[in-house]
């Protein structure tokens, strides 16, 4: 299997320009075993008939004792243990999985990425995130196929008008590029839109030219891949069972695999935070509900931005593979089936339906749930916790992949220094001090 | 699709016409309580995998708030009950107790 994925990553794109190479090669020197993707390697193993390919990560025995373990191997995790090695030299670091790599949430988004926020910290890691997902394919060399093809938030309500043009100046504030659009542009962009939905005009949009996609499994794998080359061990199918305290401080964790001892831990585990959190002793302000996406058969070419209309709650974008990527809602109540009620579904298609006529007589493929962990304010926790040396990264709820990367980035120095300039405000206390980063009600986004 | 039956009307009633309403039999904490105690009312919920009591609204029926008890885990419903109680009624948590034995959540068991 992973033989296919270092041919992907090497062939797909166009994202290993020569620049890439030697940045690349400098990062991921200091390993041996690893080697390195380019254009040349896969002319060298066409040679020798693709013999030459290795695993792309190492799947180790765990060991006794880690400096840091973080438990998830999502992205999230992923990128939490990467940049604790990358940027502070924390090599000696587990990644525990109780499923498969990437299996969660990861896998099951709908690609986008975007930073249009409207309040100072959410724009500030959104940002660092987008602009990380910008050189990744290079930074990782393994072509992450982001596409910063733009993405457009549709405004159907002169409240969202107000809202957006608001989002825009706030933007602007934050060195976020965005712009308010008029109709007319919003056609150019997207000619198969319908401008005079039955519902709800087009009344303009907040446009990120550099917002797009990403190809999630590649994000997951290729961090993976550089925290293996760290010689960081990344364990899958070993689920934690408890958490082990002395004095107020984490000692390590028992798994279905054998004790494990840390010095630092590190919860990334999106929907079953609340479990985790019960193991270390503490309760969270977060609820698992269902998410749903689905795409359609592929077709030729017809839609080269992501576009999200969230009075109608349904966001859209077009895969390499021609697929129409749709997404809405959460499903009202609590659930972790990774699956969830056709009437949500319903509820998208016909909004999409309304939005771009033309996708109406589409077949769709295949429709999936994810468990989304979501706070009371619907913004992410990156937090210390009350047990000592034990870290919580949760709560990204409907939005998470699109900060990968910078999550992971604050995560890290959140856990190497004890403390983040990107992280601050999402800590966990917020809450009874009733700093609330309100984007779900402020921003009128999707989420 | 998740039914549920409605203990006031009678109606056994297809998502669509419910409201959820989140967790169940919160105790309320309002001025004088200490911020802790604000805090876990507000935001604090057990989101459990498995036995959940939370509240429904036959929002586009009878309109009237009810309790169902629910496992998240699977998505089998145990059993519908009044809103006027502070806990489970005992033939619930016997329908609860039939299914997974031993339960527990929260004070209940």
């Amino acid at each position: 299997m992973s033989q296919y994925r270092d041919i992907a990553a090497v062939c797909g794109g166009g994202n290993l320009g020569l620049h890439g190479i030697p940045a690349a090669r400098h990062e991921t020197g200091s390993d041996s075993h690893m080697k390195h993707y380019s254009a040349f390697a896969v002319a060298r193993e066409a040679l020798r008939y693709h013999t030459g390919w290795e695993r792309a990560w190492r799947s180790p025995e765990p060991k006794k004792r880690y400096d840091v373990v973080i438990v998830g191997a999502g992205g999230h995790g992923l990128a939490t243990a990467y940049y604790l090695g990358k940027n502070y030299g924390i090599q000696n670091v587990a990644v525990i999985e109780k499923g498969w790599l990437g299996g969660g949430n990861t896998g099951r988004n709908t690609t986008i990425i975007r930073s249009n926020y409207l309040q100072d910290p959410s724009a500030a890691i959104y940002e660092k995130a987008r602009s990380l997902y910008e050189t990744m394919s290079q930074d990782l060399n393994y072509n992450v196929m982001f596409s910063p093809r733009g993405v457009m938030m549709l405004a159907q309500t002169q409240h969202e008008v107000r809202g957006y043009k608001r989002t825009a100046h706030a933007n602007a504030l934050q060195g976020v590029k965005t712009e308010w659009i008029d109709p007319a542009r919003v056609k150019q962009l997207v000619p198969i839109i319908n401008l005079h939905g039955p519902r709800y005009p087009v009344l303009g949009a907040l446009w990120q030219e550099r917002g797009g996609t990403a190809r999630h499994d590649a994000v997951a794998w290729g961090y993976a891949r550089a925290c293996s080359a760290m010689g960081m061990d990344i364990i899958q199918q070993c689920e934690v069972t408890g958490v082990r305290s002395d004095a107020g401080q984490v000692v390590g964790v028992d798994t279905t695999r054998g004790p494990i001892d840390c010095g630092k831990l590190g919860i990334v585990v999106a929907g079953h935070s609340g479990q985790l959190a019960e193991m270390a002793g503490f309760r969270l302000p977060v609820e698992a509900l269902a998410l749903q996406a689905l795409v359609s058969e592929p077709i030729k070419p017809c839609m080269d931005v992501v576009v999200m209309a969230n009075t109608v709650h349904g966001y859209m974008s077009q895969s390499d593979k021609g697929e129409m990527v749709i997404g809405g809602g959460t499903d009202g109540f609590n659930n972790f089936t990774q699956r969830g009620s056709f009437h949500h579904i319903e509820e998208t298609v016909r909004a999409l339906n309304e939005t771009f006529p033309m996708i109406s007589r589409l077949k769709m493929l295949r429709q999936w749930g994810g468990i989304v962990d979501m706070t009371g304010d619907r913004s992410p926790i990156l937090s210390k916790t009350p047990l000592g040396g034990c870290f919580i990264n949760c709560g990204w709820g409907t939005g998470g992949f699109k900060a990968i990367p910078g999550s992971g980035w604050g995560m890290a120095q959140l856990m190497a220094t004890g403390h983040s300039p990107l992280t601050e405000a999402f800590s966990l206390d917020r809450f009874k001090e009733g700093r609330f980063i309100d984007e779900s009600v402020a921003a009128g986004v999707a989420h | 699709m998740l039914i549920l039956h409605c203990p006031y009307c009678g109606v056994d009633a297809d998502e669509t016409e419910l409201a959820a309403g989140g967790e169940a039999h919160l105790k309320r904490f309002g001025p004088g309580s200490s911020d802790d105690e604000l805090h876990g009312y507000l935001f604090a919920r057990e989101n459990p995998k498995g036995v959940h009591l939370e509240r429904w609204r036959h929002a586009s029926g009878c309109g009237k708030w009810f309790h169902a008890a629910r496992c998240t885990a699977t998505l089998e419903v145990f059993g519908t009950y009044k809103a006027q109680v502070s806990g489970p009624p005992q033939e619930i948590r016997d329908a609860i107790s039939a299914r997974r034995p031993g339960w527990s959540w929260r004070e209940f068991s």
